[in-house]
């Protein structure tokens, strides 16, 4: 499996890559980093250590200062990648339906066939019946649920989420992982996730890359060896927790090696 | 929240209509018990007498008054608007006129009316002050909620290639529109308040218009219970302005971003 993820083709490739913010503060500096087709990749790091910048460099929202971010041609088009945000950033002028909808809506998809893919994929992801809800009538977790329907209404090929469950409290955290895991083997998308828990970037993720404080580099990189479908067992498994002291242990000489 | 708002509501309204029946009974009796004389002040039953007795003189003034309110209301929200986009699109153009919009608005409006009515016909004239009072609250109300787009569905929208328009319609324009409900509202008073103030600095070459002219002219002539019911009929105008517009803010889909 491991193996095999290491042949596939890169859908982003960072080479190199600094970016510098007009303030004259550089988030990023020397950064090269794979994600690879088909992986869990878990970027793990300090607080300010340019995770987020990352995201938004694969994502092409922002432009590397130095270096090279090469992306997959598939993903040039709108909606073949998506974003959740740490926060949901839901429209609260409109329903959980039209804000799934939101791509779709911006892609010029009809209303009715859009209004289809939405509900499909709200019920996906556990929020059948909620069509018509405002998102202040929403919970933290549904919110965040909506936030991710929305990220794969367009069925992207890689879903990129910065931090998407830092302000969840820990059962609904937990849950959301689930589903996540479950839903990336049902849809088969690739994930870029960020996150500073080393324990969820084990839970989740197929290979973890451990990142410096500012100016952010690739300082490590580990691959988390579970049991397909991972769950409560693994969860709860001796293996769990010794690669979770594993990763803690490198990400605190990671932020040692600055501090 | 939603039972304490229910409960309080009835008292809500039910309070000031006491208070102010309890004003009114108080000030009848001190009216008929001290016998002061109608040209000193009336009560206010005689009050509500001339209403009825000189509607032929106060219905016009009020429907000339009102218009000129409305007219000026529409052109600031038009002017307003099209200004703040200007400046939401162009920093130099925001830079270059903002200060100028802002001096317009702490020059008070009674000091510019004089200048007005030199230039312009007396019915112009109040427009045009009624306007320059509504038009900043419009403006910098609607300059601030296209400013207050939240970074996350700005990024969104960036991500899918949504076209201008598509930002402009789904994402500028209902971020914009509680917070230019809220300057209308304000524009709405001022603007009421701006056509009075020209009407009486027009003061005789403003003959036979508006209400506040009515006022002036009922002053000259010691109508006093005249001077009330105009007075009356400009309050409960400003009231229903201010209840009109509030209500437009109820239409507002979701809970809008209520700034």
């Amino acid at each position: 499996m491991k193996q095999n993820a290491e042949r596939r083709a890169a859908l982003v490739r960072m080479r190199d890559v600094a970016l510098a913010w007009g303030n004259g503060v550089t988030a990023l500096d020397g950064l090269t980093l794979d994600v690879r087709a088909g992986e869990f990749l878990a970027i793990l790091g300090p607080s300010g250590c340019g995770k987020s910048t990352a995201l938004r460099l694969m994502a092409g929202l922002l432009a590397p200062t130095r270096g090279q971010v090469r992306r997959d041609d598939g993903l040039t088009a709108a909606g073949r990648v998506g974003f959740v945000f740490q926060d949901p950033t839901l429209t609260p002028w409109s329903r959980a339906l039209a804000n799934v909808r939101l791509p779709l809506d911006l892609a010029g998809v009809a209303r009715a066939e859009a209004n289809e893919r939405a509900a499909a994929m709200l019920a996906l992801v556990g929020l059948a019946g909620f069509e018509r809800a405002w998102p202040h009538e929403l919970s933290g977790g549904m919110r965040m649920r909506v936030s991710i329907a929305r990220a794969l209404a367009t069925h992207p090929d890689l879903l990129l989420m910065d931090e998407p469950f830092a302000a969840l409290d820990e059962f609904t955290r937990a849950r959301l992982n689930d589903d996540l895991l479950a839903l990336r083997d049902q849809l088969g998308f690739t994930v870029a996730f960020v996150t500073h828990s080393s324990w969820e970037s084990v839970y989740l993720a197929d290979r973890i890359v451990i990142m410096s404080a500012r100016p952010g580099r690739v300082l490590d990189e580990i691959s988390v060896t579970a049991p397909p479908g991972r769950g409560a067992a693994f969860r709860a498994s001796p293996a769990y927790a010794s690669q979770c002291a594993a990763v803690l242990a490198l990400a605190a000489a990671a932020s040692g090696a600055v501090a | 929240m939603n039972g304490s708002a229910s409960r309080s509501a009835p008292l809500r309204l039910l309070t000031p209509l006491l208070t102010g029946f309890a004003a009114l009974a108080l000030w009848e009796l001190a009216v008929r018990w001290l016998a002061i004389p109608p040209y000193i002040l009336p009560g206010p039953v005689q009050v509500l007498q001339t209403l009825w007795s000189d509607r032929a003189i106060l219905a016009p003034a009020l429907g000339v008054t009102l218009w000129t309110t409305l007219e000026a209301l529409a052109l600031a929200v038009v002017g307003g608007v099209l200004l703040a986009l200007l400046f939401s699109r162009s920093r130099l153009l925001s830079a270059a006129l903002y200060p100028f919009a802002v001096v317009l608005q702490v020059t008070p409006v009674i000091a510019i009316a004089p200048l007005l009515l030199v230039w312009l016909e007396p019915g112009s004239a109040v427009l045009v002050c009624a306007f320059l009072v509504a038009f900043f609250p419009v403006l910098s109300n609607t300059a601030a909620g296209l400013q207050a787009i939240d970074p996350g569905l700005d990024e969104l929208f960036r991500l899918y290639g949504a076209s201008r328009w598509q930002r402009l319609v789904r994402l500028e324009a209902p971020t914009a529109a509680p917070h230019f409900l809220a300057g209308l509202r304000i524009a709405g008073g001022l603007a009421l308040i701006g056509a009075i103030v020209a009407e009486i600095a027009a003061g005789a070459a403003g003959q036979g218009s508006g209400l506040a002219w009515r006022i002036v002219e009922a002053g000259y002539r010691l109508n006093i219970p005249r001077m009330f019911a105009a007075l009356l009929l400009i309050s409960v105008s400003g009231v229903l302005i201010h209840a009109g517009l509030s209500l437009l803010s109820r239409l507002l889909p979701g809970r809008g971003a209520s700034p």
